[in-house]
């Protein structure tokens, strides 16, 4: 059965490290995303487990098979390309049983595989249409119809719909999910595109410059970042700095800039320390006017964004930190611009994090 | 493009149209047509008629088949060079290109040498490995016409999207089959437009054919073999007066590149390549090891044996003349020096000039066929028409072409020559600069436009800055065509230049000794090689040329 197990695994590009010493293990019939920004070395790391490049060190096992020195036509794969890369001179047809027949199938077998992966893409009524006559949309339909036809059980998908406008892509999305399942496939997603990635993915792994930074369940990683980047990348999150002024057995205090004191639930974090409180945006609480207490911040509205689900606040506190405050636009109170308003979240909705080294606008840049 | 008036603007694409039909298109076609009735002359006689139509058979016989072995061999050079990972590829891309900027003449002495004179490979079996005639024209067109090829192809291969093979990698066929299945026919036009040139250098060569081609008995130089373009040379009259023999031969040979061209540009996008059919276990072992590495050894061992070290024999007398007398000699300009240096001169400023007239009137046109200036159908027709001068034999285009002029008007000889090589040389300079715009999205002109940009801001901002690379390729290849070319030369001027001295030397028509030739031959291709160089340092990490 095909899980994937990558270990140790480095490649370079000359002196630029893309996959640096990555180990990850992705189990049979998962639907698995690597995401993270442009240059992360996601698609590097898709294109060595297809074969399309060698690692300089590591291992790559395909089940129990370790396929280092297997070329891709024998690493029993099924790649969908982000261009697409129908043949252009091949129509639907001939693009969807060119695996069969390169495999040796007898016609009849080929016949039959076309015919039921078209079904699947419903696409069956554009066989002939040659790839420069279809839609972007189905174009991708039939590129994964092609990879299906390949009869492999691992599915690898290189930002399948990064070249979809926004609806196409929505609906495909959740149609490649189907079929992976429907065909208990073990699929392995790169995207850069979080909310693609939350929506359609077992597990994600989140990238950035070459390393993997985490590994989980959409929720795990929403819920549980490990560093401020996967809190920053995966969702949005509003970053304060400050320092531990003491801890407890129910977490930590944190002095934030001008004497703001405010409480957490980490507890690995030694008093004085400088660190980086991290809040989703829909964890806060706003009320109109001064309320004290817990957790509690004072602020005025300073930017007002109807977005049709939320409405989107930006709070200037009175320490002079800006946060970001999402809520549901249907349900509750409207705030306006420069009305005063107090802030509150629980203390369990924000994540502590040791200050960066180096910085936070570094830590955090997707460049 | 030029000029926001559109009178100015369609003003200047006119005159470039008008200049391409009265100077380039028509007077080597109306050449022919006005000399029509000496025909009869031949028709009167069937043993010449039957000597050019053999003459003519053999031309279309010996550029189909080297253009096959081109294609054969060339296209596995071309592979290896831009998917091999040695870092000695790219010393061999440039290895690949030294044939096709030798001088013809040049090379077909150096050939000469090689493969018949005492001293070339011949020594080492103790007789002439192979004499002047069939053979030898053979593997002199080979050598010219395969860097064609391994050029057009390492373009290809390198402007090739490579996500098409390595999808047919992850759907399962091996390297061999993904190649022959996806690679080959979308690179089919690149195949098909290397098949022409190679095809269009080997029917048009003049020069050194008839070097290779006759042998030298008794002072009298008896052809062995013949084909359209020696036929058109050896029945021009005394002084270069067109017999009805030479408007015979020029007429059918225009007829036939023509049809087979048009054949090949409307056939060719229908042609099926056999991709239906596979054969998995061959196929999976023709992809490895072994017969990979069979196919690069067999692709270099062609390539040095057959095309380089023969095309670079010719050094080696020209390194013993550098180190006896006859360097000096060449230099102080006595006995045949001094009309070489005097032909090389002239074949320079002709080459010059020529590139120059070729620009000022090739621009416009290549951006007429790029960007459809005068609608799809006749900016097409007009693709296909500048094609005809690389076509047709040269000798058969001079004659027509001298023909024409001396039949309109009282033109000066320097200018029937300019008009000669100019005819020839235009579609090397507008080929290449129309395929250069046809690469600039036009949405980059649009932005340039909204910006503030007028039409001539664009083109001075924009596009030239963009295809200067193609530009300054495409002059080249139009100063070294110039340079090395004979066929016309001889056919429409008694002015020599430096590769048609080279031929008489070479034919002992002005007595020459082998060091001397070698020399003269050295001194030319070491030009070539400063203008290879320049070329390099000009377009240098610009990948492609």
């Amino acid at each position: 059965m095909p899980d994937v197990r990558i270990i140790n695994v480095t490649k370079k590009f000359g002196k630029i490290v893309a996959v640096d010493n990555v180990s990850l293990h992705t189990y049979d019939k998962e639907y698995f995303s690597l995401l993270g920004p442009s240059g992360c070395g996601k698609t590097t790391l898709l294109r060595l487990v297809a074969g399309l490049i060698q690692p300089d060190e590591g291992e790559i096992y395909i089940g129990d098979r370790l396929v280092n020195d297997v070329p891709p036509e024998d690493r029993d794969i099924g790649f969908v390309f982000q261009t697409f890369a129908l043949f252009p001179h091949m129509n639907a047809w001939n693009n969807v049983t060119y695996s069969p027949k390169v495999k040796g199938f007898d016609m009849k077998k080929a016949e039959t595989i076309g015919n039921e992966v078209l079904e699947m893409v419903k696409l069956h009524k554009r066989l002939d249409a040659f790839p420069n006559e279809l839609s972007g949309g189905m174009m991708q339909r039939i590129a994964v119809a092609r990879a299906l036809a390949a009869g492999a059980k691992l599915l690898l998908l290189d930002e399948p719909l990064g070249q979809l406008d926004a609806k196409v892509r929505n609906e495909l999305r959740y149609e490649i999910r189907k079929m992976a399942k429907d065909l208990e496939l073990t699929a392995i997603h790169v995207t850069h595109d979080q909310s693609e990635a939350m929506a359609i993915s077992d597990r994600i792994a989140v990238m950035k410059k070459g390393k993997i930074l985490q590994v989980g369940t959409p929720q795990e990683l929403y819920m549980n970042p490990k560093s401020i980047f996967v809190a920053h990348f995966i969702g949005e999150s509003n970053f304060l700095e400050g320092y531990i002024s003491s801890v407890s057995n129910e977490g930590v205090a944190i002095e934030l800039r001008s004497g703001i004191k405010v409480q957490a639930t980490n507890k690995n974090i030694k008093k004085g320390e400088k660190v980086v409180l991290a809040i989703r945006p829909e964890a806060f609480i706003i009320e109109k006017g001064v309320k004290k207490g817990k957790n509690s911040v004072l602020g005025v509205i300073e930017r007002v964004t109807f977005e049709g689900t939320n409405i989107r606040y930006e709070v200037r506190l009175e320490n002079q930190d800006l946060v970001v405050v999402v809520k549901p636009s249907l349900i509750g109170e409207w705030f306006n611009i420069s009305e005063k308003v107090t802030l509150t979240f629980p203390p369990e909705k924000a994540h502590v994090f040791t200050y960066p080294e180096v910085g936070l606008r570094e830590e955090t840049s997707v460049e | 493009m030029l000029s926001s008036k559109k009178s100015v603007k369609y003003g200047v694409y006119l005159t470039a149209v008008i200049v391409f039909f009265a100077l380039v298109l028509l007077p080597p076609i109306l050449g022919i047509i006005i000399k029509w009735n000496t025909m009869q002359q031949v028709l009167n006689q069937p043993e010449l008629m039957s000597r050019a139509l053999s003459a003519i058979e053999n031309s279309f016989t010996v550029a189909l088949l080297v253009s096959a072995l081109d294609i054969i061999t060339g296209v596995p050079m071309a592979w290896l060079i831009t998917r091999g990972k040695s870092k000695w590829l790219n010393v061999l891309d440039t290895l690949s290109d030294i044939p096709f900027i030798v001088p013809t003449a040049a090379l077909g002495y150096s050939l000469l040498l090689f493969w018949s004179k005492p001293g070339g490979v011949s020594s080492l079996f103790g007789t002439s490995l192979v004499s002047p005639g069939w053979l030898l024209v053979i593997l002199l067109h080979f050598a010219f016409s395969y860097p064609v090829v391994v050029r057009v192809m390492v373009g290809a291969l390198l402007d090739y999207k490579r996500e098409y093979e390595q999808a047919s990698r992850t759907l399962g066929a091996p390297p061999f089959t993904a190649s022959r299945t996806v690679t080959f026919p979308i690179l089919k036009p690149s195949l098909i437009a290397s098949f022409i040139l190679a095809f269009s250098r080997s029917i048009s060569e003049t020069g050194a054919t008839m070097m290779v081609a006759s042998l030298l008995e008794n002072g009298n130089y008896v052809p062995l073999f013949e084909n359209g373009a020696t036929f058109i040379q050896t029945n021009l009259g005394p002084n270069k007066e067109i017999t009805g023999a030479v408007v015979f031969a020029s007429f059918i040979l225009m007829i036939l590149s023509c049809s087979i061209f048009i054949i090949i540009r409307l056939l060719g996008p229908r042609l099926k390549m056999p991709i239906r059919k596979v054969w998995p276990i061959t196929e999976r072992k023709l992809s490895y090891s072994k017969a990979a590495s069979s196919r690069n050894a067999i692709s270099l061992l062609v390539f040095f044996l057959l095309v380089l070290i023969p095309s670079l024999f010719v050094a080696l007398p020209a390194i013993q003349a550098v180190f006896g007398n006859t360097l000096a000699e060449s230099l102080g300009g006595g006995g045949i020096w001094g009309e070489y240096w005097q032909s090389l001169l002239l074949s320079y400023c002709l080459g010059t000039v020529v590139t120059l007239l070729n620009i000022v009137i090739g621009l416009p046109m290549a951006i007429i066929i790029a960007r459809r200036k005068f609608g799809k159908t006749t900016s097409g027709i007009f693709d296909i028409l500048v094609n005809i001068p690389l076509i047709v034999t040269s000798a058969a285009l001079g004659a027509s072409l001298k023909i024409f002029w001396e039949s309109f008007a009282i033109v000066p000889e320097i200018w029937l020559l300019i008009f000669a090589h100019l005819c020839i040389t235009y579609p090397y300079l507008v080929r290449s600069m129309s395929a250069a715009v046809e690469r600039i999205s036009e949405d980059l002109e649009e932005a340039s436009r909204t910006l503030g940009a007028k039409p001539l801001g664009v083109f001075r901002t924009i596009i030239l800055p963009l295809t200067k690379y193609s530009i300054l390729s495409g002059a080249i290849m139009v100063f070294t065509r110039s340079v090395s070319e004979t066929g016309a030369t001889l056919a429409v001027t008694n002015l020599r230049t430096a590769p048609v001295v080279i031929v008489d030397w070479v034919r002992q028509k002005v007595q020459a000794t082998p060091l001397e030739i070698g020399l003269g031959c050295g001194f030319l291709i070491l030009f070539s090689f400063i203008i290879l160089l320049a070329l390099r340092l000009i377009v240098r990490g610009k990948g492609r040329y």
